[in-house]
């Protein structure tokens, strides 16, 4: 039986690089799945919980609460997103229908490669992909939702693909949210410190799970006139 | 850059000349990494480190849960050990109590080894303003005595003069003490030893911190590398120890745990090269020790935390300074962009708590939230959580940090606060989204990047443009 899955795209991907949803409802039906997006869906609410604007929060993770209390399985190219989602009860008061619901949602809630590996078994999408690649552990996929072998292990199973490991895989890329824009030059000064570990390694293409570091990586190389490509996870394991 | 404390509220612009600053950056890079392969180099070695992670939180939970006791119970034993006992509300209240010590013993000279607790009160401004005489004690930790010759403050809670590079040191040197200009750390630290040496041999009074005071017996825990607080607890005949209400720990056999956490997550050694334990004062005259010793137990805002399990965490900080050193922010700006004592994520907590957040408000925002914070931490204190909850009680209490005054401070606070409801209308139902998101590729890319947190992110990094068709559009029209 097809697994029946729903995709949380996450605004961003909405807005700014719908391509990835569409690689990742491609990857999600190539290992199996039903694949169905809700369009009332919109936001998690976690720009504003993370600036501490929790009453904001509350209302937008209400109306996401609308929408995906009903759906079995809910899956997210995004670790924060998906991590945000374990942070909504608390915005609710303990016993609240909303805090019941977010604890419950939070259990069915899963990042791509996550559910891929974990739930799915599945680590060969059939994907293609000449050239070298590295990983960016996006912080909130790897430090709340333990995702670091995942990933990788879908990767290597990129035919042509190399895995070239980046020494300051794991640090953070400067995003942080408003906090890009509240600390601009240290949010800056971050990624070239990590960049600056990628150098003497050939590597074509930086891949990362979360959208919203790949906006901050992309947008400093872009800057920079750096010929290295940002890709979502999704997009390497959808390539032919 | 200047070692001088600056104060929180610029933390941008001291920031910025901290990035500015290539030696800075240079000596704060090599330092961090350094102690953060240090520390994976001795955790490898404990397999068993999650585990006493877990115990360790559970235990200063329970020991705060129940502080009121713990300390009552210490302070029995601290006086039946033959110490005196003095209680101190606020920073002001603990120097006062120095000075009163120092007057009354006829103390004429002072030396201190390193202690944060005394840093956070001001303790040797204090003491070399204090009315009558200048008593302002000699630094005896090698980094905290560099720190003071250069009259500045700590960059780092264990490593205070992290931000200095051995050729200023040697440069200090030659100014402050005429000696002759070497470049060799050795016979710099010689240098140092004879000086400290001399202080030493003429003191009568002794200041330290604690690291842990045990509840059952009366001992207060003191840990170094360089034997000068060893010395400073037993030579002088008066010793006075100013501890944190937070350091008391239940159990003497509880320290075998903190003792297996701190040097390691600190330092990365398997433990620091001396551990003096001390019970009470010297008996008889041919016994080692102080003939007084003086206890101060500072609160200065301490209980507050107490109040609320997640603020009453911050207590649980065992200041081995591992989540500084983790710290992706920290490693840029390095400790006095904070402008407070503690810097760091632990800084970014706990000075907010200790001098209000229309002092320190902005700190919290110093963070990516990044985590690396939360999983160095030994007895697991969930920073970004605590993080979080600040910046909460900033935006609820009105007060938008990110101003230089009060009238541009109202300013920003009011347009965060209406662009967040803007954002929450457009994007808590489908319909107002659709239309917000239709209405948005109307304006101008060029507009858009040159006005607001786009523009002020397009300053480094190219800013992201709206797909020409969303997602939700392209996915209505899948074949
Ligand atoms: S918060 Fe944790 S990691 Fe940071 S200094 Fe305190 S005990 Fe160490």
């Amino acid at each position: 039986m097809k697994r029946r899955v729903s995709l949380f795209v996450s605004c961003l991907v909405d807005q700014i690089r719908p391509e990835v949803g569409l690689a990742s409802a491609q990857v999600l039906e190539r290992a199996g799945c039903e694949v169905e997006f809700d369009p009332r869906q919109t936001c998690c609410g976690q720009p504003a919980f993370n600036a501490g604007h929790r009453a904001e929060a509350a209302c937008v993770a209400r109306s996401f609460l609308d929408v995906f209390h009903g759906k079995e399985t809910i899956v997210a190219p995004s670790g924060s997103c998906a991590a945000m989602v374990t942070h909504m009860a608390q915005l609710f008061p303990e016993d609240s229908v909303e805090a019941e619901r977010a604890r419950s949602v939070a259990q069915r809630t899963f990042e791509l490669s996550a559910f891929l590996v974990r739930e799915l078994d599945v680590l060969d999408l059939g994907a293609r992909f000449e050239g070298s690649v590295t990983w960016h552990d996006a912080c909130h996929g790897l430090r709340e939702l333990g995702l670091h072998d995942e990933p990788r292990a879908l990767i290597q199973h990129v035919a042509g693909a190399e895995l070239v490991e980046m020494p300051a895989a794991e640090s953070c890329c400067g995003f942080g949210g408003t906090f890009s824009v509240k600390h601009p030059e240290i949010s800056v000064a971050m990624l070239d410190t990590k960049l600056d570990s990628l150098r003497g390694r050939e590597v074509d293409a930086l891949v990362s799970g979360d959208v919203s570091c790949l906006m901050q990586i992309g947008g400093r190389l872009q800057r920079q006139g750096s010929p290295l490509r940002t890709l979502h996870l999704a997009e390497l394991l959808v390539a032919r | 850059m200047s070692g001088s404390l600056l104060p929180s509220e610029r933390f941008e612009e001291n920031a910025r000349a901290a990035l500015a600053d290539p030696v800075l950056h240079g000596a704060l890079a090599r330092a961090t990494e350094l102690f953060g392969e240090r520390r994976s180099g001795a955790l490898a070695q404990v397999p068993e480190w999650e585990a006493l992670r877990e115990r360790a939180r559970v235990i200063k939970a329970e020991t705060l849960a129940q502080l009121d006791v713990h300390l009552e119970r210490l302070e029995a034993n601290l006086v039946r050990a033959g110490a005196v006992v003095h209680w101190a509300r606020d920073g002001q209240e603990a120097c006062r109590i120095v000075e009163g010590i120092a007057r009354e013993s006829g103390a004429r000279r002072l030396v201190k080894s390193k202690s944060m607790t005394t840093e956070e009160i001001g303790l040797n401004h204090a003491l070399e303003q204090a009315e009558g005489q200048d008593r302002e004690p000699v630094e005896t930790d090698l980094g905290e005595w560099i720190i003071q010759l250069a009259g500045e403050t700590p960059s780092h809670i264990i490593v205070p003069a992290i931000h200095k590079t051995k050729a200023q040191i040697a440069e200090l040197f030659v100014e402050k003490l005429a000696v002759e200009h070497t470049d060799d750390a050795a016979e710099l630290t010689r240098t140092a030893r004879r000086i400290l040496r001399e202080h030493f041999a003429q003191a009568d009074l002794g200041i330290s911190g604690v690291n842990f005071a045990v509840a059952e017996t009366g001992t207060l825990l003191v840990l170094e590398n360089e034997g000068n607080a060893r010395m400073t607890t037993t030579l002088p005949r008066v010793h006075v120890a100013m501890m944190g209400i937070e350091k008391v720990i239940p159990r003497l056999s509880d320290l075998a745990l903190f003792l297996r956490l701190l040097p390691r997550s600190g330092t990365g050694q398997h433990l620091t090269s001396y551990q003096s334990l001390l019970t009470g004062v010297k008996r008889s005259p041919e016994d080692e020790g102080p003939e007084a010793l003086h206890v101060v137990l500072l609160d200065n805002g301490r209980s507050a935390m107490l109040k609320t399990e997640v603020t009453r965490q911050s207590l649980a900080c065992i200041r081995c300074g591992a989540c500084l050193n983790a710290c992706p922010v920290y490693r840029e700006v390095g400790g006095h962009a904070y402008g407070s004592v503690y810097p760091g994520p632990i800084g970014a907590v706990i000075t907010p708590q200790l001098s209000g957040l229309a002092k320190a408000g902005k700190l919290p925002f110093a963070s990516s939230l990044c985590g690396a914070c939360r999983d160095v931490c030994p007895v697991k204190i969930d920073l970004p959580q605590l993080l979080l909850h600040l910046r909460s009680e900033v935006v609820e209490g009105g007060r938008m940090p990110h101003a230089r005054d009060r009238v541009e401070r109202g300013l920003e606070g009011f347009i965060e606060r209406v662009t967040f409801r803007l954002w929450r209308h457009a994007v808590s139902g489908p319909r107002r989204y659709r239309a917000a998101s239709y209405f948005a590729r109307f304006v101008p890319h060029a507009l858009l990047t040159r006005f607001g947190p786009l523009g002020t992110w397009s300053a480094g990094r190219e800013a992201p443009r709206l797909a020409r068709r969303s997602f939700r559009e392209l996915w209505k029209a899948r074949p």
